[in-house]
């Protein structure tokens, strides 16, 4: 078991890497002098990329062989994406996705 | 000024709020549980605040002292707020005094609605900027130290409702992919996050991912950048 020094340091080392990671890209890149051409770019196009990566992650625990085969999540993912095609409101998509996946887990799976 | 930006970004924050309000008394309970008293889920989410790295922190502090290995542990579970920087750069310019706490305050979902969000014209985007940020952390900050102080008195009946938080995320990312003529960069940060995710697992897939991400839009620069000065 960790001394409270020990895990005040293992606290605040956390939260140092953690800054470290959300202000690098200012401290390079947030000067006055222009962002290079490249950073740019990145900055325009990993939005995107980002997004995706971060629905995958949400997932990255889902057996798609196994158990229920992912069914409440897909049939969640794909009532949020209708929605939101549909009536092009983000609260309702986001709120319909999550009653139909808690309905399904709950009474269905 | 800031009272209108205030009414702009609330409503923006109400998936966050049923998320986190969520996943927060999870968290706390969750420390309650492992033996430490809400001081401890109190102190980790108004300095750290990171979801993910928090989950971590409770079994670093269960095991023995290990500081360089912590710190380079953190370094990779929270590596994605690289690119939240990068894409945020141009967004947080000229949002003055408020700036360092928007850096501070950044987290998957306040970045998702930042950086997604379509700040009304009349409305201040620093400020609207700032309100996201600060509710989105106040939502964490209290959800965790309730379940903390709440314990075992607490019972779910709850099961599913963490999906909130990926329906949000498949929210932007179709809205995003409406955006666009042709969603390159959503297929790339798809392929690569499943293909990683069979290779190298749940625990250990997002620094593979980012690193194949940006080999992709590296290697993709040309043809992106014509195609965009095209549409433009």
């Amino acid at each position: 078991m960790m001394t409270l020094p020990q895990q005040l340091v293992t606290i605040a080392l956390c939260a140092l890497a953690t800054l470290a990671t959300r202000f690098l890209p200012f401290l390079i890149f947030g000067g006055k002098k222009p962002t290079p051409r490249y950073i740019q770019y990145l900055g325009k196009v990993l939005p995107g990329a980002i997004f995706a990566m971060l629905v995958v992650y949400c997932l990255r625990n889902v057996t798609p062989l196994t158990g229920n085969h992912a069914l409440p999540e897909l049939i969640a993912i794909a009532v949020t994406v209708g929605l939101h095609l549909w009536k092009r409101q983000t609260l309702l998509s986001i709120a319909g996705g999550t009653v139909v996946y808690m309905l399904l887990v709950q009474l269905v799976f | 000024m800031k009272r209108k930006a205030f009414r702009a970004a609330f409503p923006h924050t109400i998936p966050i709020l049923t998320g986190f309000c969520f996943l927060g008394l999870t968290y706390g309970v969750y420390m309650r549980a492992a033996g430490f008293s809400f001081w401890y889920p109190l102190l980790i989410s108004l300095i750290v605040f990171g979801g993910s790295l928090q989950f971590v922190i409770v079994s670093m502090l269960l095991s023995p002292y290990a500081p360089v290995q912590t710190f380079f542990m953190a370094l990779m579970v929270q590596a994605r707020h690289l690119f939240y920087g990068i894409a945020m750069l141009d967004k947080y310019k000229g949002t003055g005094l408020k700036k360092p706490y928007l850096i501070f305050a950044m987290c998957d979902e306040t970045f998702s609605v930042n950086c997604a969000a379509e700040v009304p014209p009349d409305v201040d985007r620093g400020w609207f900027y700032f309100f996201v940020s600060l509710l989105d952390r106040f939502y964490w900050v209290a959800a965790s130290t309730l379940g903390g102080l709440l314990g075992s008195i607490l019972h779910f009946n709850t099961e599913g409702l963490d999906f909130v938080m990926t329906a949000m995320f498949v929210v932007i990312l179709t809205e995003q992919w409406l955006k666009e003529k042709t969603p390159v960069s959503e297929w790339i940060g798809l392929a690569a996050g499943v293909l990683c995710l069979l290779i190298f697992g749940a625990d250990s897939f997002l620094i593979p991912t980012m690193v194949c991400i940006l080999a992709a839009l590296t290697l993709l620069r040309r043809p992106l950048e014509k195609k965009e000065e095209t549409t433009l």
